[in-house]
């Protein structure tokens, strides 16, 4: 039972950068019709602005320490942060730490602006193009996207932790009645499925219970007929598009105390959340969450080592498994609507 | 000639004589001289030109003529390779056999995985493909351990069995692999004043396997069968209507287009006995998408050009460093000569990939048949005459 527990808990971080990630993918297929390769690229850039943001907070200056000279006779200096200048040292040092949680605020401006120019500059034009030319586009783009990166950050993943207040683990055995240290997880993992459920339950609110998001539902279900009523569909499919780049960065940023971000991290979710997004419906954002979730618990219990000794190797294929009977079967995906995508 | 008519007559031909004549071609500068550098006149890099020329031809017949993107093919080439090798551990060192088997083994896997990925189109055909793909990759890599050698790759070892063969050479090495006696790496060189020409075995024998497949797929490509490939890309409907299946034209060409890849896949083993689980990887599907699409897709010798165009990159214009910029712009003033060559550093060197990324995204926006268009559209701004028919237009190499 408590290995049970603890897969269905390890599944669900990574389910929930799943969920995330096809959450914005569906988005974009389900309003303006485009197959965005170039998405786990948006998801890596997120990361990089929490890398960013680290960096510029712990740019600091040298000074020097009054009565110490170093072995050279020269007096000794030591780096001091601008941020300790500015807010003082206990502040400065709590701003430091928290670089990720703040990168929030720091990412959602630059990931909007990202996908708002991606939208007008690139994939406008590529509407009326068949899906064929919309994938190789993009993909061509993601490669660009991560050169860019690659060049700027290198190569090496580059460690990004977590604030000191959430690094430790936690016995979530003992709080539901299992014998200690049965069940340990890490709080920031804990964190980060709190984080990937209220951004999901904004998305769904946001569409739900505004006359913005009203009217982009009624444009997903006939585009024309909403343009005809008078509205600017366009300009509020070009926003959609940023909000989905926002999620996408948002995933990333919150990504990489788990996983140090390197510059293919991207392409690495990219081909999961694209399967993800199938199984869950072309253009279906429930189906997109059910999906990821689904798809991230079945992973971690594949890897279960009871589970390994019958099947060798499942681990490795369990997703691509799923997504190919869910093709053959039922095209349209779990939650995908009738007649949508399904040849 | 061949089968063929006058105009592709010729461009296999020319094509012919190109690939004969690549190591002088392919090495225009004398050695020692400060464009050596391009030179890509050497084994390796020949070998690679042709055996990426086939798996992109391959993947053109699928593709171009039917319209089906996938995104999987690079499973075919790894299985091709592992075939090989298989064959050169257990029967022995002669090639034939080993691209024989590794032509017959992708083409039982491609089989199967197209009779399973064709019952969608579109973009879940590339999704089916993909995962596909992705599956060997992982398998290969982890649990088919014993088959594929893991994350080592598959490698010749002194104790093969071999039947056919020895197990060693005299000398008491791991033998290489050959052709009735002429081995693979065998070279020639000519020493003509400053210029040095090498001639390899291998390369000749790949280019001459380059050449068939060639023949072989301008034959698809005037064939009923690839007429009828082509009403699939162009309205598949419209062909149900008229009373036609297209499964079985679509599977046929993807069994073709898989073993064109095993077939690349056991060449590639033949120059080098190594096989690895990378070579199934998702990106390196997606890098013959580029080449054919580089190239020209749905055109005859687009992919060939892609191909040669991706590979000469990779290995040339990677090996650009700063301080050869530098030299290169050593006449402008001080300040210029930085200021151009941060600007020009970041798209050379190990930043190739983002100047493939970018010149392929320009490709796809503004030239979709790509180079072959590219090089049409030129050849109509000089010169009036050739409007009729441009298939065989752009025929000098991409190199």
């Amino acid at each position: 039972m408590d290995a049970i527990i603890l897969q269905i808990l390890n599944g669900l971080d990574k389910g929930s950068a799943y969920a995330l990630i096809a959450l914005g993918l569906t988005l974009i297929f389900g309003t303006l019709g485009v197959v965005n390769f170039a998405h786990g690229a948006l998801f890596m850039i997120g990361a990089f602005c929490a890398v960013t943001l680290s960096r510029l907070l712990s740019l600091s200056h040298e000074v020097a320490i009054p009565g110490q000279t170093d072995f050279l006779g020269n007096p000794a200096t030591r780096d001091v942060p601008y941020v300790f200048d500015i807010f003082g040292e206990t502040v400065g040092a709590s701003i430091i730490d928290w670089a990720v949680p703040l990168s929030i605020l720091f990412a959602i401006p630059i990931m909007i602006l990202v996908g708002v120019v991606m939208e007008r500059g690139l994939i406008k034009h590529f509407y009326k193009r068949p899906h064929a030319d919309q994938i190789l586009v993009t993909f061509g783009l993601a490669i660009v996207l991560q050169e860019i990166i690659k060049y700027y950050y290198g190569a090496n993943p580059i460690p990004t932790p977590a604030p000191a207040a959430f690094t430790g683990s936690f016995d979530f055995g003992a709080v539901i009645g299992f014998d200690p240290n049965t069940i340990i997880y890490p709080y920031w993992r804990l964190v980060y499925f709190a984080f990937a459920a209220v951004i999901i339950g904004a998305v769904f609110a946001f569409l739900q219970f505004t006359t913005f998001g009203m009217v982009v539902r009624a444009g997903m279900a006939d585009r024309e007929t909403v343009g005809l009523l008078g509205i600017n569909i366009d300009k509020r499919f070009t926003i959609m598009f940023g909000l989905a780049a926002a999620v996408a960065g948002l995933a990333g940023v919150m990504y990489t105390p788990i996983n140090s971000p390197n510059y293919h991290m991207g392409m690495d979710f990219l081909v999961l959340s694209f399967v993800v997004v199938v199984v869950g419906g072309m253009g279906s954002l429930p189906g997109a969450v059910l999906a990821g979730f689904l798809l991230g618990i079945l992973e971690s219990f594949a890897s279960m080592r009871e589970v390994i000794d019958i099947i060798p190797g499942i681990n490795q294929v369990i997703i691509y498994l799923v997504a190919i009977v869910i093709l053959l079967t039922r095209p349209r995906g779990l939650m995908g609507r009738k007649g949508v995508m399904e040849d | 000639m061949f089968g063929l008519d006058k105009k592709d007559a010729s461009l296999l031909l020319i094509v012919a004589a190109l690939v004969a004549f690549a190591p002088f071609l392919l090495n225009p500068f004398p050695e020692g001289s400060a464009m050596a550098q391009f030179n890509a006149g050497y084994p390796d890099l020949m070998q690679r030109f042709v055996i990426f020329g086939i798996f992109a031809i391959g993947f053109n017949i699928l593709f171009g003529l039917t319209g089906y993107l996938s995104f999987g093919h690079a499973a075919f080439l790894g299985v091709g390779s592992y075939a090989a090798v298989w064959m050169f551990k257990l029967l022995s060192m002669n090639v034939l056999p080993a691209i024989i088997l590794a032509v017959i083994t992708s083409g039982i896997f491609a089989l199967v995985i197209g009779y399973v990925s064709l019952r969608r189109s579109g973009i879940y055909f590339s999704i089916l493909t993909l995962a596909f793909a992705q599956m060997s990759f992982a398998l290969a890599y982890s649990v088919l351990t014993p088959i594929t050698g893991g994350e080592t790759g598959l490698q010749l070892a002194l104790d093969d069995p071999r039947i056919f063969g020895s197990a060693t050479t005299a000398e008491g090495n791991i033998p290489v692999p050959g052709l009735f006696g002429l081995e693979m790496r065998d070279s020639s060189e000519l020493v003509l004043g400053n210029w040095v020409f090498t001639f390899n075995v291998g390369y000749y024998f790949a280019a001459i396997v380059m050449l068939l497949s060639f023949y072989l797929a301008i034959r698809i490509f005037r064939s009923p069968f690839g007429m009828m490939l082509r009403a699939v890309k162009s309205n598949q409907q419209r062909l149900n209507y008229t009373g036609l299946n297209p499964r079985p034209y679509t599977l046929a060409a993807f069994v073709i287009s898989g073993m064109y890849a095993g077939l690349a896949g056991g060449l590639m083993a033949s120059m080098d006995p190594l096989a690895g689980a990378e070579r199934m990887f998702w990106t390196a599907s997606g890098e013959v998408v580029l080449m054919t699409i580089l190239g020209g897709v749905g055109t005859l010798i687009g992919p060939v050009l892609g191909a040669g165009m991706i590979k000469y990159m990779e290995n040339i214009i990677s090996k650009i460093n700063s301080d050869i910029l530098h030299g290169w712009f050593a006449f402008l003033p001080d300040g210029l000569e930085d200021l151009v060559v941060t600007m020009i550093y970041p798209f050379i060197g190990k930043g190739w990939h983002l100047t493939l990324g970018i010149v392929f995204m320009l490709v796809v926006i503004f030239l979709p048949g790509g180079l072959v268009e590219g090089g049409q559209r030129v050849a109509k701004l000089f010169g009036r005459k050739k409007t009729d028919e441009p298939k065989s237009a752009k025929t000098e190499p991409a190199e």
